[in-house]
């Protein structure tokens, strides 16, 4: 008994010891993740860990935070929150061929999703083929949504809750990019699996694009055999701004089942523009974004279930104190202000001719403070309002939100 | 050393302001939902799961939704737990007199206007008699389900033998096979004494929610097994504990509290409010019998209804009834909450049995019948003393 103690302690030493890698052998691709090129390459503009002589670099980030929010004189207390952790896996696989994938958890594990997960071949600059599960390019914050990146700790609700960031597929399609002094031009074109008819016929009460996330089946087939393109064009001048246009749109029924015609194929189609800029001088950053949705839902069905969103935010981010602090000689403090509004139905009661309510608006300044670019410490005051489909009273929520969010 | 400083105090200050940052809460009498007071905490458990089931479950395809049906859920039609919208009115037709609905076959006796997509909502029958129904308040019903028989009774004069134009009768109705009688519940030829319902055709609350679950939202039970659509008996859509919880959050719900009940001018209104015989039919006071629910246990309360039936005039004769109401007699409803209407109708008033009146005195002009006196009494008081009645019952 003793020999086979020894023998497994030995075994399991050994194996500690082969299993540690020396330090030096790291090398961290640092980057200034606060600057991105453009909104396109978020996915790959991410601080990684590579391995000397090895082709794979690892990443990740983190954030948690603690919030204390009351709605018209109800409060669920002090709340301690993990809301994600993800980790990148990327590879080049051979000359102009890379692979990466993202997964994260959120709220602990509640919630685990493979968000990105894609080989890359470079043919051209203008012409790059990208294959797997991709983020589909509807607006900005889908594909540049990593925590560390914001000032804020929710994420813009037009983004996450109209849009359906973060809204991943499996699927294919080609991408460029073109430079020319200070201009740069993109575009992006996939087809991918889509939506299903969740988004009309959920537990929320409204149409609602994220709903189909619930079907995981997504990954897997299609719900009804009609691909969803997602076309995005994007123009940045780097002394000015950079603006995109995007468009997502396919068809969300089921159609048809086993050659049985069901109903007539009914469109979902969102179009969205974002832009993004640091005005000179100031070097107040500001990112903007604003999508409408709009789906054909049955004249027979609810009009809770509206036909017409729309939404957006803006950030306003302007450094106030950029000097070495706690020994951090990046740091810096920021003030900064999100404001959003979300209409998940534009439309009019056919019962009275008057407007469907059902609107979300906030107003969310904030206080971060950067001792490096990949990592962030904010503070925020979030002051929401909220009026139900029938116009009713408004209700406010408000309250402060403290956290962090890291790359590591 | 500054920067630490800082960083402290501000810590210190956000973590002691955190809820002065947040907004209030409206008083307890701007709005009509939250328990009645003196539950148990077992009980307060049972009302919350209720709640949580009432306001928060939202039906699907998946769940059981329709396929046809009028709301996805019992919080969308009754916003706050106040008065509906002409968003989920709801249509009932097909029944013109005590002979029953003749129109049962073609999917009467309510209409589901609305259905999941690849179906085909109904559409009133040619020649079916209907009238369409605001969906009412919930608040307070327990209170008027713990009333007893024998009161509601002593409030009819069905043959008017007071001479004061007023009669006021019972709705008899046959009870349901799952019900079961209140303690000193009183019969008449078989049949039991309705109370719910625009035209008093339920006997209680378990029968309102089972049908309201069945006929509102397509979703069957063990107490309303039968699919709206196809008529066969399917597996329950909701189980027999949420619908309990659901019937125990209705009854529960506070009563609404009235506001500047006294300020002179609402003191005068009210005043002006018995002196021109409303109060005959709409009665301030009631009390409670015994309940299993001590907190609704021999309370006196303020409802401003009798629970009787009352001719309200051709006006609001719709040609349909249910039970052994007539057409043009609807069931007095209580006017507690009235004040606080419009935040739950969208800002607007939309009053009666189907939001016709889109104020409080469009809805007493709009009075006929039994009521004929009481609104001509109205349209001749001075302009101020119409004003201070409508105060008052706008404190309610």
């Amino acid at each position: 008994m003793k020999k086979l103690f020894l023998i497994v302690t030995t075994m399991f030493v050994i194996g500690t010891t082969t299993a540690q890698i020396d330090s030096t052998l790291l090398r961290r691709t640092a980057k200034d993740t606060t600057k991105t090129m453009m909104n396109m390459d978020a996915v790959y503009n991410r601080p990684f860990l590579s391995f000397t002589k090895i082709p794979v670099a690892l990443g990740g980030y983190v954030e948690a935070n603690w919030q204390h929010l009351g709605t018209n004189g109800i409060t669920e207390g002090h709340q301690f929150q993990m809301r994600r952790m993800t980790l990148f896996v990327s590879s080049s696989l051979y000359k102009n061929i890379k692979f990466l994938s993202e997964i994260e958890f959120e709220d602990g594990t509640k919630e685990i999703s493979l968000e990105f997960a894609a080989v890359d071949m470079t043919l051209h600059p203008m012409f790059n083929l990208r294959g797997g599960v991709i983020m589909n390019p509807i607006g900005a914050f889908n594909q540049n949504h990593d925590g560390p990146k914001w000032e804020f700790i929710d994420r813009p609700v037009s983004a996450t809750q109209m849009l359906p960031a973060t809204w991943s597929n499996v699927g294919f399609g080609v991408y460029g990019k073109k430079y020319s002094k200070n201009w740069l031009m993109a575009y992006e074109l996939y087809l991918t699996n889509g939506f299903d008819d969740k988004i009309i016929d959920n537990n929320i009460g409204r149409t609602n694009l994220p709903a189909a996330k619930q079907n995981r089946e997504r990954f897997e087939e299609s719900f009804n055999g009609v691909p969803l393109l997602t076309a995005k064009a994007a123009i940045r001048n780097n002394k000015i701004a950079e603006i995109g246009l995007s468009y997502m749109g396919g068809v969300y029924n089921k159609f048809e089942d086993d050659g049985v015609k069901l109903d007539k194929q009914r469109r979902v189609d969102v179009v969205a523009i974002d832009m993004n800029t640091t005005i000179p001088g100031s070097k107040t950053a500001v990112t903007a974004e604003w999508a409408w949705v709009h789906v054909d839902v049955p004249a027979t069905y609810t009009e809770q279930y509206a036909s017409k969103q729309q939404g957006g935010f803006i950030d306003i981010v302007q450094p106030v104190y950029k000097k070495p602090l706690f020994g951090f000689d990046r740091s810096v403090i920021n003030v900064a202000c999100r404001l959003e509004y979300v209409d998940w139905n534009l439309g009019k009661f056919k019962s009275t001719g008057s407007d469907i309510g059902d609107y979300y608006a906030a107003v969310v300044p904030a206080i971060s403070w950067r001792p490096t670019p990949q990592t962030v410490i904010r503070v925020n005051y979030r002051y929401s309002g909220t009026v139900d489909v029938l116009n009713n009273p408004l209700i406010k929520t408000a309250g402060f939100q403290a956290g962090f969010s890291s790359y590591f | 050393m500054k920067w630490q400083i800082i960083f402290s105090v501000s810590v210190f200050v956000l973590a002691m302001s955190c809820q002065k940052m947040e907004p209030a809460g409206p008083g307890e009498d701007q709005t009509l939902d939250g328990p009645v007071a003196g539950l148990t905490a077992a009980q307060k458990q049972q009302f919350l799961r209720g709640d949580a089931a009432f306001n928060g479950e939202i039906f699907t395809k998946e769940t059981g939704l329709g396929p046809l049906f009028v709301a996805t859920s019992c919080g969308s039609c009754h916003a706050g737990d106040g008065k509906g919208h002409p968003f989920t009115t709801l249509t009932r037709f097909g029944q013109t007199d005590s002979t029953g609905n003749h129109f049962l076959q073609q999917g009467a006796p309510q209409l589901q206007d609305r259905a999941i997509p690849g179906h085909e909502p109904e559409q009133v029958p040619t020649g079916a008699a209907f009238a369409k129904f605001t969906p009412p308040a919930n608040t307070g019903m327990g209170f008027l389900d713990a009333v007893s028989d024998a009161d509601i009774i002593a409030m009819a004069d069905p043959n008017d033998a007071d001479g004061d134009g007023i009669s006021g009768v019972v709705n008899w109705t046959p009870l349901k096979p799952y019900l079961t009688p209140r303690e000193g519940s009183i019969k008449n030829g078989g049949r039991h004494i309705g109370r719910f319902g625009k035209k008093a055709g339920a006997y209680d609350l378990l029968q309102q929610t089972a049908g309201a679950y069945n006929q509102d939202m397509g979703i069957t039970s063990s107490y309303e097994p039968y699919d709206t659509y196809s008529g066969a008996e399917i597996d329950p859509e909701v189980t027999n504990q949420t619908l309990l919880d659901v019937v125990f959050y209705l009854k529960t719900l506070k009563a609404p509290v009235q506001r500047n009940a006294t300020d002179k001018d609402v003191v005068k209104g009210k005043e002006l409010f018995m002196q021109i015989n409303c109060g005959k039919c709409h009665v301030p006071i009631l009390k409670t019998a015994y309940s299993t629910i001590t907190a609704l246990s021999n309370v006196t309360f303020y409802p401003y209804t009798d629970l009787l039936l009352h001719d309200m005039g051709d006006g609001l004769n719709d040609g349909y009834t249910e039970g052994n109401a007539k057409p043009a007699e609807w069931r007095t409803p209580a006017l507690w909450g009235l004040g606080l209407s419009k935040q739950s109708q969208g800002g607007s008033y939309y009053l009666l049995h189907d939001g016709r009146a889109r104020s409080i005195e469009a809805a007493i002009l709009l009075h006929g019948g039994e009521a004929l006196q009481s609104k001509d009494s109205y349209k001749v008081l001075q302009s101020g003393d119409k004003e201070l009645l409508i105060k008052f019952l706008e404190s309610l």
